[in-house]
């Protein structure tokens, strides 16, 4: 070979990937990724409006800790989201990406609202909720399996198929609302509001703590379900490889149907308690993206049950934190800049997994430091 | 004194806490072949990606013509005149060999074609390669795609040819044609790695050898002054026999036995064309054929994972002599009748196995539905788990380890071992010694063998002709679909396989 090629330079970076890390050290990366991230998301706000970050995350912190009742509002909404993510889980656990979880709370929760609307205060308050309760998770279930069965039968594509699902579900309660609503504001007063008949009652004087509640036996019922059952097995070799399952003969359009049925039916229970533990009514806008924010949590939680609640406290209380931001009139800041600092937030989490599992290896090594990590 | 095409200094590369390469040495001089030998993650391949530049050396250097050159990249190896031939082709499909050749070169010459492919044919004819430039990829056998991979490097100007396992997927009589196409390139002057671990072909074409074991370089030998038994040391580290066992079959009745069986792909393509043979107890049956021919569909058929248009799939149960039909039935149904039949398939991490759950939850596949109640039994895995890791020899962790990070050998010592701790009465084996070292090869042998000897019915799918004539007692040859021929291993010779092999009209198909 004549031709003489120049020696070009080491490239600057090059990236090997990572043995298994310890636990500690990877939660330790992911911490240091939290804070480094309200570091930058806070210094990013200062520059561009002069707000200082500890206002910020003061504001932040008071959104949702600034008060008793602000306390509470935080735990209930965390339940929520705890609750639905809990319900994408099994789904996702097989890689079904149920993407429909916002339609199927609030199908489940129509179901809720049509019982009380036709039932009124005819019956007790116990049998009112059970009925409710069957009603919701029926709904639920047939909403989600509906994609379970396209799905096994004929293997299409449930991202779509469960997405779509919504708009008919916002568009059915669109529908119920303007027949039950004659005046055409579109607004459904609390239903039974003088009798409470199908109202979860506050327990400890306190209205939320029944729905916080449920939402953790629903968060043990799954860990044990997903970990301990033949069920939750069955779901993770599906999940983790179709042709093993048919190999040991596991009946993978039946294990499909059934775990997409059993998320469509927690979908439809957290719809009933938005009903009967929160709203008592509905409105096209109740799950409140929550059933796409659940996708994330589950995600952020690698589908474990137990992570679940560290994530959808984390979430709530950045979704929160950036309203506080958004609201407080002081700081004369944008209503974007919260939803800023969440993104940032998240995107480092996100990004900090890369560090977990990657090492970064500058041109320059250090010999000793990679010895130390081999 | 030749001149050296290429020197590789001190390279080490590692991936997390395993070091696939340390301080390797190597030199490659113009006009000659190179073979470098070692025994399977024994980091052959990842040297040899560290000059295609598809991995970048953590530490060492590589000097090209005497030059430093840095590699980041394929486009900086190709610079360099560095051609790879990797083990999967990387081909377009529906383009002709041509348009594959020249399919992203950037030399600044005009779009022709025609002048492309009357370049193609010199070098063919230069070489002695055999090639039509105008067929499509589809259409050609695996022999065939090989040799435009080969042509497509050559097109390029590449002066150092790396083939990795280049004779994995070919008959013995391909096999001889590239190795007289690859002398005629030596003579030429071009300098030809070869990466390999069969010895006799290291010995039969190779000038020099180099030997790599667990990432670290051995040491290189000229070809003419060496013998197997001395390369099997130096890859394996101490004397290892290199016979296989065989006994008589003892007590041979009938297990299992397959009539006429035939099925179609989705796309309509004939994937098993009236096979039928019979598996006898206590021997092992050989299934040799080219990768692809149909010996997957086969075994899953038995297994109760292929659905069949036509045929009979019978067993035999032992003792009672009854007859159960196989066919049309699940892996359940099949287990539900109380057929013992164990399957160790090809794809060990992606069938066999799940590879990111743990050896007692792997266990578990085959058991985890038994017993009442919705709630898993992880006592009796959990026992099997512990008790292969001991009696096969397991190099783990613990039994919590997920089997994705276990070694090759290791992870089919787990597969075998579940397998055969359903005590079947017919065991199917798919490559079971694909990917693995000579001494967990020769395990995976034994544990067949003391199968055969326990009154089992073995069905051994395999790659490597050699290993077949040694272990097997019967060998059946499929190509295309067909059976094109049954033969005693203890008389046939690997000549004749190859020629059955390639028998079928059909030839190979991907």
């Amino acid at each position: 070979m004549s031709n003489q090629i120049k020696a070009s330079h080491e490239p600057l970076i090059h990236v090997t990937k990572r043995d298994a890390m310890v636990w500690w050290k990877s939660w330790l990366i992911r911490i240091i990724a939290v804070i480094a991230a309200m570091m930058v998301g806070t210094a990013f706000t200062w520059i561009l409006t002069g707000v200082s970050p500890i206002e910020i995350v003061k504001t932040m912190f008071e959104g949702s800790f600034g008060t008793e009742r602000k306390i509470w509002i935080f735990l209930k909404d965390s339940a929520m989201l705890l609750g639905i993510s809990l319900a994408v889980t099994p789904a996702f656990k097989m890689r079904f990406w149920n993407t429909g979880a916002e339609g199927q709370v609030l199908i489940g929760a129509l179901a809720s609202v049509t019982c009380m609307f036709y039932l009124g205060d005819k019956l007790s308050n116990v049998v009112t909720l059970l009925i409710m309760l069957a009603a919701s998770i029926v709904a639920g279930a047939i909403w989600a399996g509906v994609a379970g069965f396209f799905k096994a039968k004929w293997n299409t594509n449930e991202t779509l198929f469960t997405l779509m699902m919504n708009y008919v579900a916002m568009q059915l309660v669109a529908f119920c609302i303007m027949k039950w609503v004659p005046s055409g504001s579109m607004v459904l007063s609390p239903l039974n509001s003088t009798t409470q008949t199908g109202w979860l009652p506050s327990v400890f004087g306190q209205k939320y703590l029944l729905n916080i509640a449920i939402v953790l036996v629903i968060t043990v019922i799954m860990f044990v379900y997903l970990k301990f059952s033949k069920h939750g097995y069955e779901i993770s070799v599906v999940g983790e490889s179709e042709n093993t399952a048919r190999y040991i003969g596991i009946n993978v359009k039946k294990v499909i149907l059934r775990t997409v049925i059993i998320s469509g039916a927690l979908c439809g229970i957290m719809g009933w308690l938005y009903v009967a533990g929160l709203d008592h009514s509905i409105e096209t806008g109740t799950v409140g993206g929550n059933g796409f924010t659940a996708i994330m949590v589950s995600w952020l939680a690698k589908f474990h049950p137990l992570f679940m609640v560290v994530a959808s406290l984390l979430i709530c209380f950045l979704q929160i934190g950036s309203g506080a931001l958004a609201s407080n009139p002081s700081l004369k800041l944008n209503s974007s800049l919260g939803d800023i600092i969440t993104g940032i937030i998240i995107l480092f989490i996100i990004g900090s997994e890369f560090f977990i599992r990657y090492k970064v290896n500058f041109r320059k090594k250090h010999k000793e430091e990679a010895n130390k990590n081999a | 004194m030749k001149k050296i095409a290429i020197e590789l200094k001190n390279i080490t590369k590692r991936f997390g806490a395993v070091t696939a390469n340390r301080d390797v040495c190597l030199t490659v001089y113009n006009g000659e072949i190179l073979s470098l030998l070692g025994e399977n993650g024994s980091g052959k391949t990842t040297l040899m990606n560290m000059i295609a530049g598809i991995y970048y050396p953590d530490e060492g250097s590589i000097f090209i013509n005497g030059n430093e050159a840095i590699i980041s990249s394929p486009k900086d190896s190709f610079k360099y005149g560095i051609g790879m031939i990797h083990q999967h082709f990387k081909l377009v499909n529906v383009f002709s060999a041509t348009e594959n050749i020249i399919l992203g070169l950037d030399d600044g010459s005009s779009f022709d074609l025609e002048k492309s492919a009357k370049k193609v044919k010199e070098i063919a004819d230069k070489y002695g390669f055999d090639i039509d430039p105008a067929k499509k990829i589809y259409e050609m056998s695996v022999s065939e795609k090989q040799t435009v991979e080969i042509i497509k490097d050559l097109y390029r100007g590449a002066d150092i040819l790396i083939l990795d396992e280049p004779t994995a997927v070919l008959t013995p009589q391909e096999s001889d044609k590239l190795f007289a196409v690859l002398r005629r390139m030596r003579d030429d002057g071009k300098a030809i790695i070869i990466i390999t671990h069969k010895l006799h072909e290291v010995l039969s074409l190779s000038d020099r050898v180099s030997v790599l074991r667990k990432g670290e370089y051995i040491g290189t030998v000229n070809t003419a002054e060496t013998n197997e038994s001395e390369l099997t040391e130096m890859m394996v580290g101490e004397k290892t026999a290199l016979n296989i066992y065989r006994g008589e079959p003892k007590n041979s009745e009938l297990r299992l036995s397959v009539k006429n069986i035939s099925c179609k792909s989705r796309e309509g393509v004939k994937l098993l064309d009236n096979v039928s043979f019979e598996a006898m107890s206590g021997e092992i049956l050989g299934i040799a054929g080219i990768a692809g021919s149909g010996q997957r569909e086969l075994l899953e058929a038995i297994a109760g994972l292929q659905s069949l248009d036509s045929g009979e799939i019978t067993y035999y149960t032992p003792e009672t002599n009854m007859e159960e039909n196989l066919r049309d039935k699940t892996p359940m149904q099949i287990r539900e009748l109380g057929v013992r039949l164990s399957f160790v398939p090809e794809d060990r991490l992606g069938m066999g196995l799940v590879g990111n759950m743990d050896i007692i939850d792997n266990m578990m596949l085959r058991s985890y539905s038994k017993g009442k109640g919705v709630f898993l039994q992880r006592k009796e895995p959990k026992d099997l788990a512990e008790k292969i890791i001991e009696q096969l020899k397991v190099v783990t962790p613990n039994a919590n380890t997920p089997v994705r990070r276990l070694s090759g050998g290791n992870v089919q010592k787990v597969l075998v071992g579940r397998e055969i701790a359903a005590a079947p009465t017919v065991l199917m084996a798919a490559y079971p010694v694909r990917g693995l070292d000579i001494n967990a090869s020769y395990a995976i042998y034994d544990l067949l063998n003391q199968q055969k000897e326990s009154g089992v019915a073995v069905i051994f799918v395999g790659e490597d002709l050699d290993v077949l004539i040694e272990l097997c007692d019967r060998i059946v040859v499929i190509g295309g679909g067909q059976i094109t021929g049954t033969v005693d291993a203890r008389c046939a010779t690997k000549e004749e396989i190859g020629l059955l092999m390639t028998k079928s009209n059909g030839g190979a198909k991907e």
